[in-house]
């Protein structure tokens, strides 16, 4: 049992053995130097790492070095940031793409059918289920997934890890995180979904084709449907823009060898330049997916292409 | 559906939920200001129940990794997870009605410079603009509540500045600026009072938001600083009962989720925004 203990209290990201008590966040001289240091060795530190020009000088370099691909260089262990990113911005698409996977079909289901039976228990309790599950913390969700699948039925792991051999493995290891992610996406986005949907169903065109005798799984499929598609597309890609979010507490729950993880680890040892290039890449995604969405909504509706 | 029609709304009947919601709130509330006097045993007494004990009565919620009572810890933690995001949220909603009046009162360029600030801070996700102050500026009290306030603060200004666009352009304004009333009348006495309903709201809704992030951010360890934790920091430090089932590494979370559900459940319940979804 210790050293189960042990290997959780590794995945939050503290490799000593002592006893666990949070550290202190260290200042960015006591992160590279150590806890005592001299005057000089801090004003040299400072020249080395180029701290001594001013402030437009320095955002100037990282900018032309991040425009010509080179993000710089770790400040704790000298690598190049992009050589230490590579590897860990798979793992994290890998972890989002299987999320997105689960979390889009499983929304568009549920926001479809609480549509279609309006005001039902159904939809009364997917509602309040979603709203709830929308504000509950990641870290309560993930802790009781461990808790019951990972410690109780000892169906999973309670680590995840991108490197698996086979399909069972690969169950065992990404099962809790990828539900943990899609609980939360999924409840926003099969509202929003509902949301869409119902403000295509309540208008006159429909309620002529009901009064045609359209049969309702026609007219919603069929007549419905076609119409909503665009702020339905638009509701998706947005819902997946708040998964940027979640996967930060997610990876560092499951000590998954993740870009978030290796965000949060960076800014424990106060490491600037590998904060600042995760920090760009979440942005980047995070303005692809709002674009996305944007261009769902142009695309399905003509009235927004104005010149 | 547009604000105007919101404002339009009939004032309802509270739901079931709407109720609980606001009994949890007030109680919630009530931990936030009353907790430590409440508390029965100070934060950092260590009884004789061992590490991770269950519930007993002594300690009805068992005791943390190093011996103290649990109950106790989160009313202590109560003031920095309701108290610290309460803050936060009170100075982005000012920050954000004031900038959303501005800019739909003045146009022109107030405007844009504000909306083309506010929509570059939005491109950045909560989580990791915490993670990028945390790691330049350290993490304290007072940072947290500014960095969370400033995160928040384009959100709640969109907010604002549509629903104040919407009645500025009402008739009503119209015939206040003929009488000559000044553009600060108008403002106080006009617009401010009709956006009242639904700006509560939006704090509500962004005050859960809040909450969520700084314990967020304190589950990772970057938020509050031991010795002193709110319920982010609370999980964390318990983690390691996890394999125990600890009510220690549960309960604080729980404390979060209730809080954030019951003001969710409410402010569905008051807004009707099953209907409407606003970022």
């Amino acid at each position: 049992m210790e050293s189960m203990s042990a290997t959780v209290w590794r995945a939050l990201g503290n490799d000593s053995d002592k006893a666990p008590v949070t550290p202190h966040l260290p200042t960015w001289t006591e992160a590279i130097l150590g806890q005592s240091t001299s005057a000089e060795a801090v004003a040299g530190l400072r020249k080395a790492l180029g701290l001594d020009l001013p402030a437009h000088e320095r955002y100037l370099r990282w900018l032309g070095g991040l425009l010509s691909g080179d993000p710089g260089v770790s400040l704790i262990n000298r690598l190049p940031v992009a050589q230490l990113i590579g590897p860990r911005l798979a793992n994290s698409l890998l972890l989002t793409a299987l999320t997105a996977a689960v979390a889009v079909p499983l929304a568009l289901l549920i926001g479809i059918t609480t549509a279609i039976w309006r005001g039902t228990l159904y939809d009364r309790v997917a509602n309040v289920t979603a709203v709830s599950l929308v504000a509950i913390p990641e870290f309560l969700l993930a802790t009781v997934g461990v808790i019951l699948f990972a410690v109780q039925l000892r169906w999973v792991s309670a680590m995840a890890t991108p490197s698996v051999s086979s399909l069972g493995e690969a169950l065992q290891s990404f099962t809790l995180p990828v539900l943990t992610l899609a609980f939360a996406v999924t409840a926003q986005m099969a509202r929003m979904t509902r949301a869409a949907l119902l403000g295509v169903l309540d208008s006159s065109y429909i309620e002529m084709a009901r009064l045609k005798g359209v049969r309702p799984m026609r007219l919603v499929l069929r007549h419905a449907l076609r119409n909503a598609a665009g702020p339905i597309a638009n509701a998706v890609a947005l819902n997946l823009s708040s998964l940027l979010g979640g996967v930060i507490i997610v990876e560092v729950i499951f000590s998954y060898p993740g870009l978030a993880k290796l965000a949060v680890d960076a800014v424990e040892t106060r490491d600037m330049p590998l904060v600042q290039a995760c920090a760009m890449i979440f942005c980047t995604a995070f303005m692809l997916l709002v674009l996305v969405a944007d261009v769902c909504s142009i695309l399905a509706n003509p009235r927004l292409r104005t010149t | 559906m547009s604000d105007a029609a919101i404002l339009a709304t009939p004032r309802r009947r509270l739901s079931t939920a709407g109720k609980t919601g606001i009994a949890v709130a007030l109680a919630w509330a009530t931990l936030a200001v009353f907790g430590p006097y409440l508390a029965p045993y100070s934060a950092g007494h260590v009884g004789n129940a061992g590490v991770f004990a269950a519930m007993s009565a002594s300690h009805p919620l068992g005791t943390d990794y190093l011996g103290r009572d649990m109950l106790s810890r989160i009313l202590y933690g109560a003031r920095y997870t309701v108290g610290v995001a309460m803050i936060a949220t009170l100075l982005a909603c000012a920050g954000g009605i004031a900038l959303g009046i501005l800019s739909a009162v003045r146009r022109g360029w107030t405007d844009s410079v504000v909306g083309r600030a506010a929509d570059a801070l939005i491109s950045i996700p909560h989580l990791m603009f915490a993670l990028v102050v945390v790691a330049a500026f350290g993490t304290s009290l007072p940072v947290l509540i500014l960095m969370a306030a400033i995160s928040y603060v384009p959100g709640s200004f969109r907010f604002a500045r549509a629903l104040a666009l919407d009645i500025n352009a009402m008739d009503f304004i119209q015939v206040a600026r003929a009488r000559g009333e000044r553009t600060s009348y108008v403002v106080w006495a006009e617009i401010l009072p009709n956006m009242i309903v639904p700006l509560l709201t939006d704090f509500g809704l962004r005050f859960v938001f809040v909450v969520l992030l700084l314990s967020g951010l304190s589950f990772l360890g970057l938020g509050i600083q031991p010795p002193n934790a709110d319920w982010g920091a609370l999980v964390r430090e318990n983690i390691t009962g996890i394999y125990e089932a600890a009510p220690a590494v549960l309960m604080p979370a729980l404390a979060i989720a209730v809080l954030t559900i019951s003001i969710t459940l409410l402010i569905d319940g008051l807004s009707g925004r099953d209907r409407m979804m606003v970022r």
